[in-house]
């Protein structure tokens, strides 16, 4: 701005007209005016992905030249060209969809139990002081217990089958979602209750009307951080111990050297997890349409 | 406990009785053995200071505070309208007009009460896309489709702006004069009790200090001496010497 200097009384803005700055003498002092332009008029025409498809494609664009001066060595960090071959050819053989399809399952089931658990104990916690008795202590003394310490007793009770990966990824998803849905339900505004107290709501009528609408925003966070985790326990329990999926391909590769079949299982693993991501913000989206929230410009 | 909050409207046509009402928080009595009656279809408005108990006791009538010494009776059908709308922001206008009614209530009963306040148009619009002055009427629809025998006003127009308050305080007494329910509307603004009730009460550490029946003709102008007289009576009640008025 250029009208720091003037004193504050001085400062005058043109909202409308399309004259030229002009300068108007007001007394003595010539008071400096500024244009505000319509916000939508000055707002970029890219469309938003465009937008925020820019940064990764410059990462891309660094690497590759990276890559090719030889800064980078292939042994290190292969090319992305080199990572795109392999990426076709991994495609192509069958190898990549039947590793993504074994995958895929295992964090569907896993997150599935896990939405069951953890939101099953949330609303037990949440709604019912007994259950917040029974329950809460037990679950934070838990959550204090990091997953991946729980492997070795994990295949000690369901040793090392499907049953396991699926168990490890379910508990993983199980603690962000109680969190979230027991803060959600204690979180609901009370004025809220009360109001649906004056309206005649009986007590399955304010859950069903007041505390669960308002805690599904919590809910549906912890929806996301519980995807977060179940990828992470996913990665965890496949490079550990399995005989399929992309964990496995991607230790097989490390034995071999092969950082570009590292890195095409790396993108897959980050391109399932954005996809997740956005079935959870289409969910949100659709559910939470009546929320007030900055949506940002 | 004494107290009974669901009770019958008696014959003699009283829609409130209360007697010996207390209520204490922390040993301290807001509410200190206070007597009121309200009559069927009377407009009763309840003034006092901040922290008066004014409020606690429309939420003892309301049934949402019981620890509670004394008798109440109140209708069973009664209604709620708070300072803040508090619609839920989850559901659209007219669900949250509808919400607590018995049975599957239809879509046509929350607009019959929404265009009562003149907001038909609004019913399929989420909460959030209200102005202060449309919620607030929301509000008073979600209360009236209950057809409330006892209609509970806590400050509702607190928060309006000064030209949205008129034409709500107009639409109140509308409402009230179509409808013929008992209205108790809590309030510190001296000229709104006036404007709009039969008779009003100030409360004063913790019951009803002083009762000022207003027989002014309807709809009754803020101008008029009478007015004027009330209005200077009452500020002096609540501890507050009146400025000279310009007429």
């Amino acid at each position: 701005m250029s009208t720091h200097d003037t004193p504050p009384e001085a400062h005058t803005a043109v909202v409308s007209g399309d004259g030229p700055e002009r300068a108007v003498a007001r007394g003595a002092a010539a008071v400096e005016l500024e244009r505000l332009v319509s916000a939508s008029s000055r707002r970029r025409r890219v469309p938003r992905w465009l937008r925020r498809a820019t940064g990764p494609v410059l990462l891309l664009v660094l690497w590759q030249v990276l890559s090719a001066t030889g800064v980078l060595q292939s042994d290190v960090l292969a090319s992305p060209g080199t990572i795109a071959r392999t990426a076709g050819g991994l495609f192509a053989d069958g190898t990549l969809p039947s590793a993504m399809a074994v995958s895929v399952q295992r964090v569907a089931v896993g997150l599935v139990s896990g939405v069951v658990v953890g939101v099953g104990l949330g609303l037990l916690s949440g709604l019912m002081r007994t259950g917040e008795d029974l329950i809460d202590a037990v679950v934070q003394m838990l959550r204090a217990v990091p997953f991946a310490g729980l492997v070795p007793l994990l295949i000690v009770w369901l040793g090392i089958g499907e049953t396991v990966k699926v168990a490890l990824i379910a508990l993983a998803a199980a603690f962000p979602l109680y969190l979230n849905t027991y803060a959600g339900i204690r979180g609901v505004d009370d004025q809220l209750i009360e109001a649906g107290v004056t309206l005649g709501l009986g007590r399955w009528g304010l859950i069903r009307h007041v505390v669960l609408p308002g805690a599904l925003p919590g809910a549906l966070t912890g929806l996301r951080f519980a995807l977060a985790s179940a990828w992470l326990a996913l990665v965890f329990g496949e490079t550990v111990n399995a005989s399929d999926g992309i964990g496995f391909l991607m230790d097989q590769a490390r034995e071999f050297y092969r950082t570009d079949v590292i890195v095409v299982c790396l993108i897959v693993y980050a391109f399932l997890g954005l996809a997740a991501d956005v079935v959870v913000r289409t969910l949100e989206r659709l559910l939470l349409q009546w929320r007030p929230t900055f949506t940002g410009k | 406990m004494a107290t009974d909050v669901h009770g019958e409207v008696t014959a003699d046509r009283a829609v409130v009785e209360i007697n010996g009402l207390t209520r204490s928080f922390d040993g301290r009595a807001v509410l200190d053995e206070l007597d009121l009656t309200v009559r069927s279809g009377e407009f009763v408005a309840l003034l006092g200071r901040s922290g008066c108990g004014k409020s606690t006791l429309l939420r003892v009538l309301a049934g949402l505070d019981r620890d509670i010494d004394g008798s109440v009776l109140v209708p069973r059908r009664r209604a709620v309208a708070f300072q803040a709308p508090r619609l839920m922001p989850w559901k659209r206008v007219w669900r949250n007009v509808v919400l607590g009614l018995p049975g599957r209530p239809a879509r046509e009963t929350a607009i019959r009460a929404l265009a009562e306040v003149g907001l038909e148009h609004r019913a399929d619009a989420w909460p959030k896309t209200l102005s202060g002055g449309e919620a607030q009427r929301a509000s008073l629809a979600r209360a009236l489709v209950r057809a409330p025998d006892l209609l509970l006003l806590d400050e509702p127009f607190g928060a309006l702006d000064a030209l949205t308050r008129i034409k709500a305080q107009q639409q109140v007494a509308e409402v009230w004069q179509r409808r013929g329910c008992a209205v108790l509307l809590v309030t510190h603004d001296v000229e709104e009790a006036l404007l709009l009730a039969d008779r009003v009460l100030v409360m004063q550490d913790g019951v009803i200090a002083h009762e000022q029946p207003v027989d002014l003709p309807r709809p009754r102008d803020v101008g008029a001496p009478e007015f004027t007289a009330l209005r200077a009576g009452l500020l002096a009640e609540l501890g507050v010497v009146a400025p000279q008025s310009p007429l």
